[in-house]
């Protein structure tokens, strides 16, 4: 299946997800223009994450989790029931909070996705690693150990396999969710810069906690709040427009750096 | 921990709870020690002239005592066993962690509990009055080395599938996720990642069954035929070491009871090591 | 991809039911057999022609009394390590190691191998003969490792918080154990003990070495007398048409091995009232 060279546009509109009783994010509406990253920001628990996963569709494994709302990506409805999860699934990216690259070889991390949807020339395979380890900027640090175990690896070398796994499907949106929480400040600094080259080719929608990061690297911010319980987008915009003057205060409270 | 404020009434009596409970530690600890005394010394003589327990002639009479054909058939019989629970064993668990439903899963999960407290006595019995006389119908004479294997991989096949879920669930609660995200397909994701994955907390649950179907000695005795041999098919009737431990003890003297002595003290030290075995490969991952 | 999905769930699921044919044939052979042997007379009378007919009242009695000399042995042993393992060593230290290795290996230990030693220790050294006596001895160290690990388990799943409110209050440990760590893992503890019966009602080999085979109502602990299991062996191996009063006797067997995992899980469960 051939990807489109320009990354698509992405549309959450309306999205409620409900984990059985518990509503988890209630009519959240946002747009991510193609080629830019998002960062949506806020306190734990109002709904980041659970609308992260609905976007690659993560919900369809919990059980008794609801969706509600339409996500498009270049005007497609993902939630919609036709849609192949599968084919969907290579299409969105998702890199996790913690790394969790699979108990497998470097090299297999990558081939393993690959294989399953079909690539099975050798060149081509071969080729499609070492383009995604070259991205990440791992190529040269792993070029001579790719059969060696990627659990060896360091915690930011293992987020940025985590990284390659994703792009060497050649997916158009990426999904990420704090994908630096997790590595000591020198590894998420190289994550950052990766995270930076990526714009422009791929369209992001990352989650974080770090402020300071989301205005690094955001081209637009959401920002969340937990309103009665349950999730909700209090404000979005161009990131430098939302950090001088956000049209919601409560926003513009956490924005600026204070917590109530 | 503290002791008592000059304020309590009674007299301090940790020092006899310390004092029982090391008495009661020691004696547990000791247990394990005598066994291996005792048995050491009941074959002793024996054990002192290992060639002639290398033989594959069992003829007590003639004073024949080759353990070989009735070791051959313990581990063949435990062995044939794993082949077949094991396979089995995990791909039901596969089956009950991601494809059954949970009502299912559940009677299923309650089902195996029950299977598990079956006594062995009782898969004897079974194995005698059905397997038996179904695979003699098959292939005479029925009584085989194929039926102990059978009767021997039901009983160790819930533990293995306790285990199996264990091992499988973590994996999956690690991996399964990112795999998933990958927009690669369960049974892909359960074939290529989780199953590997869980394969380090698999081998010793495997190693000690194993342990267990060679220790195992009414199932085997009631089914196997019986015969001291080398089987040459699956068919063929064989004897076990416990199965001759258990047959030949009422009227053993002698050299004749010290050489069954002697086959217990193989099958302790087997056992030991399979289970140390097991605990330091489980204790490395 | 979605129907090969559909498709290897349901090769799994037939998979999974051929697994169970065979337990189910189990039970339905043992309950067809013995069925129409099982009756209140057959629970209570003597065995009669070598078990042929009559009844299991004696052997009931046996592995009763079997039962209760193993448990009276393995459970204050049993408790009084698990306590010694939990209260007074060192997770780290080397005794803990040590014994952790000893209770595996003897938990390792083949049944018939426990056969010989308390046919060896019990039955010969000792003098008893074949007795009940011996039978329950060698069963309570088989059942040790078992019951100690539940123990452990039982103890270990106290909240550190109690034995730290208790430091506080100066209490002794004597007195920490009795009010406040040996109620809150009693529960626990029960179902370790009744599961470990478990294991002992449905032992063979071991009893064929050291309680021996007699049908006769006992007299003492040093009679010898056989147990459910061994009848079970006995009249299916060695006697030509006892396999009725065979699946019968199973039957009953069965029906212990039921309730005391019913039992089990009852207790553990649920916390028994004097825990709060």
């Amino acid at each position: 299946m051939t990807a489109s060279t320009q990354p698509p546009s992405l549309s959450i509109q309306n999205l409620s997800v409900h984990y059985g009783e518990q509503g988890a994010l209630l009519g959240a509406s946002l747009d991510v223009a193609a080629g830019e990253l998002m960062a949506v920001v806020g306190p734990s628990g109002c709904g980041k994450s659970s609308m992260l996963v609905a976007v690659n569709r993560m919900t369809d494994l919990t059980p008794g989790a609801r969706v509600s709302g339409r996500v498009l990506i270049d005007n497609q409805d993902v939630l919609a029931g036709a849609v192949d999860v599968q084919a969907l699934r290579r299409q969105v990216g998702m890199v996790f909070q913690q790394p969790n690259p699979f108990p497998l070889s470097i090299a297999e991390n990558i081939l393993f996705a690959l294989r399953e949807h079909g690539v099975r020339d050798k060149c081509e395979l071969h080729g499609r690693m070492e383009q995604a380890l070259q991205a990440t900027g791992l190529w040269n640090e792993v070029r001579d150990r790719l059969h060696k175990p990627a659990l060896g690896l360091s915690g930011g070398q293992q987020q940025r396999l985590c990284f390659a796994r994703a792009l060497a499907l050649e997916p158009r949106v990426l999904l990420l969710d704090e994908p630096c929480s997790a590595l000591d400040p020198i590894a998420s600094a190289t994550v950052e810069g990766l995270i930076d080259s990526l714009k422009g080719r791929y369209t992001l929608l990352m989650v974080t906690h770090n402020l300071a990061q989301a205005r690094r690297l955001a081209d637009h911010v959401a920002v969340c709040w937990v309103r009665d319980g349950c999730g909700c987008v209090l404000d979005s915009g161009p990131a430098c427009e939302l950090f001088e003057s956000a049209r919601d205060p409560q926003a513009q409270r956490y924005l600026n750096g204070m917590l109530c | 921990m503290s002791s008592s404020t000059p304020l309590s009434l009674r007299p301090n009596l940790d020092w006899l709870l310390r004092a029982a409970s090391l008495g009661c530690a020691l004696t547990a600890a000791v247990v394990l020690l005598l066994i291996l005394l005792f048995l050491t010394q009941a074959s002793w003589p024996l054990l002192q002239q290992p060639a002639s327990l290398l033989g594959t002639t069992w003829q007590p009479s003639t004073g024949q005592f080759g353990l070989q054909a009735m070791l051959g058939s313990s581990l063949l019989s435990s062995l044939l066993a794993l082949l077949l629970a094991v396979p089995a064993g995990l791909l039901v668990s596969i089956w009950l962690i991601f494809y059954a439903p949970r009502a299912v899963a559940r009677v299923y999960g309650g089902m195996l509990g029950l299977m598990a407290s079956i006594p062995s006595v009782v898969y004897g019995l079974w194995g005698l009055v059905v397997l038996v006389p179904l695979l003699g119908a098959w292939m005479p004479p029925g009584a085989s080395l194929l039926a102990a294997g059978i009767v021997l991989a039901l009983m160790i096949l819930p533990l293995l599938m306790v285990q199996a879920d264990v091992a499988l669930r973590e994996s999956a609660r690690r991996h399964l996720p990112a795999a998933l995200c990958l927009g690669v397909s369960s049974w892909s994701a359960i074939r290529r990642v989780l199953l590997p994955a869980a394969w380090p907390r698999l081998w010793p649950a495997i190693l000690l069954q194993l342990g267990r179907a060679l220790g195992e000695t009414m199932a085997v005795l009631m089914v196997a035929g019986n015969v001291v041999q080398w089987p040459g098919s699956p068919f063929a009737p064989v004897r076990t070491l416990t199965a001759n431990i258990a047959l030949e003890m009422s009227y053993a003297t002698g050299p004749h009871l010290q050489a069954l002595y002697l086959s217990g003290w193989l099958l302790l030290v087997l056992a030991l090591l399979l289970m140390a075995l097991a605990r330091i490969y489980g204790s490395r991952t | 991809m979605n129907r090969r999905e559909a498709w290897r769930a349901r090769a799994l699921g037939l998979l999974a039911l051929a697994l169970m044919l065979a337990p189910l044939s189990l039970l339905w052979t043992v309950f067809g057999d013995g069925i129409g042997v099982l009756d209140w007379q057959f629970l209570l009378a003597e065995p009669e022609q070598a078990g042929r007919s009559g009844g299991i009242g004696p052997i009931i009695v046996s592995t009763a009394l079997v039962l209760l000399i193993c448990m009276s042995l393995a459970v204050p042993l049993g408790l009084g390590t698990a306590l010694f393992l939990v209260e007074q060593v060192r997770p780290e230290g080397r005794l803990n190691l040590t014994l952790q290795w000893a209770l595996d290996g003897l938990g390792a230990v083949p049944s018939v191998v426990f056969g010989l030693f308390g046919y060896r220790l019990f039955v010969v050294e000792l003098g008893w003969g074949y007795s009940l006596l011996a039978g329950g001895c060698t069963l309570a160290c088989m059942v040790l490792p078992l019951f100690i690990r539940g123990c452990e388990q039982a103890l270990r799943d106290c909240p550190q918080s109690y034995r730290q409110a208790a430091a506080g209050l100066a209490i002794s440990r004597v007195g920490y154990l009795r009010r406040i760590l040996l109620p809150f893992a009693a529960p626990g503890i029960a179902a370790a003990l009744v599961l470990s019966a478990g294991r002992a009602l449905a032992e063979t080999a071991v009893l064929l070495f050291t309680a021996g085979y007699v049908m006769r109502w006992p007299e003492s602990l040093f009679d010898s007398g056989r147990t459910l299991a061994v009848h079970i062996y006995d009249l299916a191996m060695n006697v030509s048409g006892g396999s009725p009063a065979s699946a019968a006797t199973a039957l009953v067997l069965l029906g212990f091995a039921l309730v005391i995992q019913l039992l089990a899980w009852q207790i553990g469960k649920r916390p028994l009232s004097f825990a709060r």
